[in-house]
């Protein structure tokens, strides 16, 4: 835990224009339940949750906390920052390798960091490069395939091989027992499951049969009986000259077979280790809500550690006060009389009153929607942190420990 | 509708008819004051970042084009199931069911394309042979990327092609799969020198590639990331496809609560004084509604530096329009309908 006097530097009020809060009260302690718990007893966070929903920004977050409080050596792994984050931490271009964020930055956010916060990106082109060199079985086939035409579009565009890519680097690095802690922001998929299930779809893909169908007829001059009828279908939809490009590709990739199913596993096995935990991000709009909701259950289901639930952009709880609303329809039905003895103009102020309570009353109707969704997700996690919307976005280090000191808290 | 969406194919050798004599010949990059308004095409891809209101904006533009007596095919590409609720039917299916008046939905589904088009294209007794034809689709479209855009883009192509509809409008890929999917049938048509694919990649681009046929909207909020992609979105669509960028669609664009003036009483009003009176009056605290009106006009602050972003990243004859934020309790059928009518209103029509 950290000293209250570093803790006390990084807090600052979540508004713009307010005096920053200097201080609290000594002795202060994580409540139970609290994400600063979650994140101080595991060695790998995974950030999940649907798109569009801060993400990125919370994984980022969550580990500068971490390196700031907890201390030790923090990563977090990152697909897609909003540029001038990545930008404000030094981060464009740095590819997969993994680069330390210089103290001067969390300096220059009035703040003296315990330990060590390092991020790197996920290259998918290098990514699956290094995997290739890996599992190759030989240096000649090796070069084959980085040379192969087909590997070079499949490699930027191959279908969710970014959730294997995350899970592949996750693993490697994990096992290079560098860091104390990983935080993973897992890339954006139309699915937020599809990451899950990757490293034994790519293993599947390997050992498929089909692909054995595939890959027969050019090995031999035989056709096998089974296969033909397939073989006969594809040539005629594809063309042969495709299906033989197709199946030099897949012949070359085979040899990689073993190493990619051991690997697998071995992915997989992590995902669902102790140390590691799930923390789900989502917004309280209607369509979040619904995917949060069913991947929390789904992670439930299959025995993974659901860590936390992080709700985004929430309305301030004041629009849902009975008591606020009340008064709001008062200033909009009586505005004039409210006016009365104040020496402004008139007629405007009652005008501007009765505009600002209509305001009130339409964010208290989307205020109150989003606590009935909040309460129907939160059931589900240990942990549930709520992060008010903030006036500007977050751009720099300063902006991810304000993020971060009400995802702590 | 949905009898046969290849069945097309062999017995039209010559698929020119995509573009009517009447029309000027299509270049890829016109000029886009020429060129007709979104309810005037025939397919409109709906794309943007996850979380800005793609599907309902798709749904609102399909009710809206119906509303103009229009027959509109609303088709949802990643079957979540929201494009349901918005009409509130039950969930759609690859058989388009019409919705409401002037709209048909329907959901996509690559293995039931792959049926039909083996059905009509191959004279393949479907039973017993589809689950390890389309399992090997499967494979060979993971394998390689394309192949799956041929059969789904290729069933809305068609429905153009068909003049089954009016309008196509798909809730399509996000903005993040939307380049590669467009890109989809050239990269094939690259690839793929001979064969029933090569056939179809050759009419669907002549669809795809007309403006005055298909476009793009893309659909963002005024927030960074969201605008950001949309610019990317935008270059990138300019640079790696055929299909143009028919429109930017703002949503949730937080109404002005009030100009200068106003906002001078505003600040006097929430001076401690009139504060203190006008609570004694109320009955009731005002600050936290005095406070809550605050965060709203940040907040539109906030969100207007980033439209203007937006404005001029963009090529200046790309329209944008702007969407009011909702103050819904709910989503459905009515929340659909002022979309309609907001979407109506920004396209002047």
């Amino acid at each position: 835990m950290a000293s209250s006097e570093r803790r006390a530097k990084s807090s600052a009020p979540a508004g713009g224009g307010e005096p920053r809060q200097r201080g609290r009260a000594a002795g202060w302690r994580a409540p139970r339940g609290s994400l600063d718990g979650l994140v101080a007893s595991r060695e790998i966070v995974i950030a999940c949750g649907p798109g569009g929903v801060g993400k990125t920004t919370t994984a980022a977050a969550i580990a500068a906390m971490a390196a700031c409080h907890h201390g030790g050596r923090v990563l977090v792994v990152t697909v897609d920052p909003a540029k001038r984050l990545a930008d404000a931490l030094g981060l464009s271009g740095i590819g997969n390798t993994e680069t330390r964020i210089p103290d001067s930055v969390f300096e220059a956010a009035g703040f003296t960091p315990r330990g060590e916060l390092w991020a790197a990106m996920l290259d998918m082109k290098e990514s699956w490069d290094a995997l290739v060199r890996r599992h190759a079985p030989d240096a000649e086939t090796r070069e084959q395939i980085l040379a192969n035409p087909l590997y070079k579009t499949i490699s930027g565009r191959f279908v969710q091989s970014q959730d294997y890519m995350a899970m592949e680097r996750l693993y490697e690095i994990h096992s290079e027992g560098k860091y104390d802690l990983i935080v993973v922001d897992t890339p954006p998929t139309r699915n937020a499951l599809d990451f899950l299930d990757a490293p034994q779809r790519m293993a599947d893909f390997f050992s498929s049969r089909l692909l054995r169908w595939l890959i027969v007829p050019y090995r031999s001059k035989l056709i096998n009986f089974a296969s033909k009828p397939f073989y006969q279908v594809a040539d005629r939809i594809l063309g042969t000259q495709f299906l033989a490009d197709i199946s030099e590709f897949f012949i070359l990739f085979q040899s990689m077979y073993d190493g990619f199913v051991a690997r697998a596993e071995t992915v997989t096995r992590l995902l669902s280790d102790r140390r590691t935990t799930f923390v789900v991000i989502s917004t309280l709009e209607a369509t979040p809500v619904r995917e949060a909701e069913f991947f929390a259950t789904e992670l439930v289901r299959r025995d993974l550690n659901l860590g936390a639930i992080v709700l985004n952009k929430v309305l301030p709880s004041y629009f849902r006060s009975t008591k606020n609303i009340s008064v709001a329809k008062t200033m909009a039905e009586r505005a004039k009389d409210l006016v009365e003895r104040l020496d402004v103009d008139r007629p405007l102020a009652a005008r501007v009153l009765s505009d600002v309570a209509e305001s009130f009353l339409n964010f208290s109707v989307v205020a109150r929607r989003e606590a009935e969704q909040q309460d129907e997700l939160s059931t589900s996690a240990e942990v549930l942190a709520t992060v008010p919307f903030f006036d500007a976005d977050i751009a720099d280090m300063e902006g991810l420990l304000r993020l971060g000191e009400k995802l702590w808290t | 509708m949905s009898a046969g969406w290849a069945s097309g194919l062999p017995k039209e050798p010559d698929p020119q008819p995509t573009v009517t004599p009447t029309e000027p010949s299509p270049t890829p990059r016109a000029d886009q004051s020429a060129l007709p308004g979104i309810f005037d095409l025939g397919l409109v891809f709906v794309t943007g970042k996850g979380g800005v209101g793609k599907t309902t904006i798709a749904g609102g533009l399909a009710l809206a084009a119906a509303q103009q007596g229009k027959r509109v095919l609303v088709c949802e590409a990643d079957s979540k199931g929201d494009l349901s609720s918005l009409f509130e039917v039950a969930p759609t299916t690859f058989d388009a069911r019409q919705v409401t008046d002037g709209v048909w939905a329907m959901s996509m589904d690559t293995e039931a394309s792959l049926r039909e088009y083996l059905k009509l294209n191959l004279k393949i007794p479907i039973m017993g042979r589809i689950g390890p034809l389309a399992k090997a689709f499967d494979f060979v479209a993971t394998a390689a990327p394309g192949v799956r855009e041929i059969l789904t883009v290729g069933k809305l192509c068609y429905e153009v092609r068909e003049r089954n509809y009016d309008l196509v409008v798909v809730d399509a890929a996000a903005s993040g799969h939307i380049v590669s999917q467009l890109a989809a049938p050239q990269a094939i048509n690259e690839l793929v020198k001979v064969g029933l694919i090569r056939t179809q990649t050759d009419w669907m681009l002549d669809i795809l590639s007309n403006p005055w046929k298909t476009g793009l909207v893309a659909v963002t909020t005024p927030e960074e990331m969201p605008v950001s992609e949309t610019l990317e979105l935008a270059a990138r669509v300019a640079a790696e496809t055929t299909v143009r960028l028919a429109g930017v669609v703002v949503n949730r664009v937080l109404p002005e609560l009030f100009g200068h003036s106003e906002e001078a009483v505003f600040e006097e009003l929430r001076q401690p004084a009139a504060v203190g009176a006008m609570s004694e009056a109320a009955g009731g605290d005002v600050e936290p509604v005095l406070e809550g009106a605050r965060l709203a006009v940040t907040m539109r602050r906030t969100r207007s530096a980033h439209l203007e972003r937006l404005r001029s990243g963009l090529d200046p004859s790309t329209p944008v329009l702007l969407l009011p934020y909702l103050f819904s309790r709910t989503y459905g059928l009515r929340t659909t309908g002022q979309v309609a009518a907001a979407l109506t209103e920004e396209l002047g029509v």
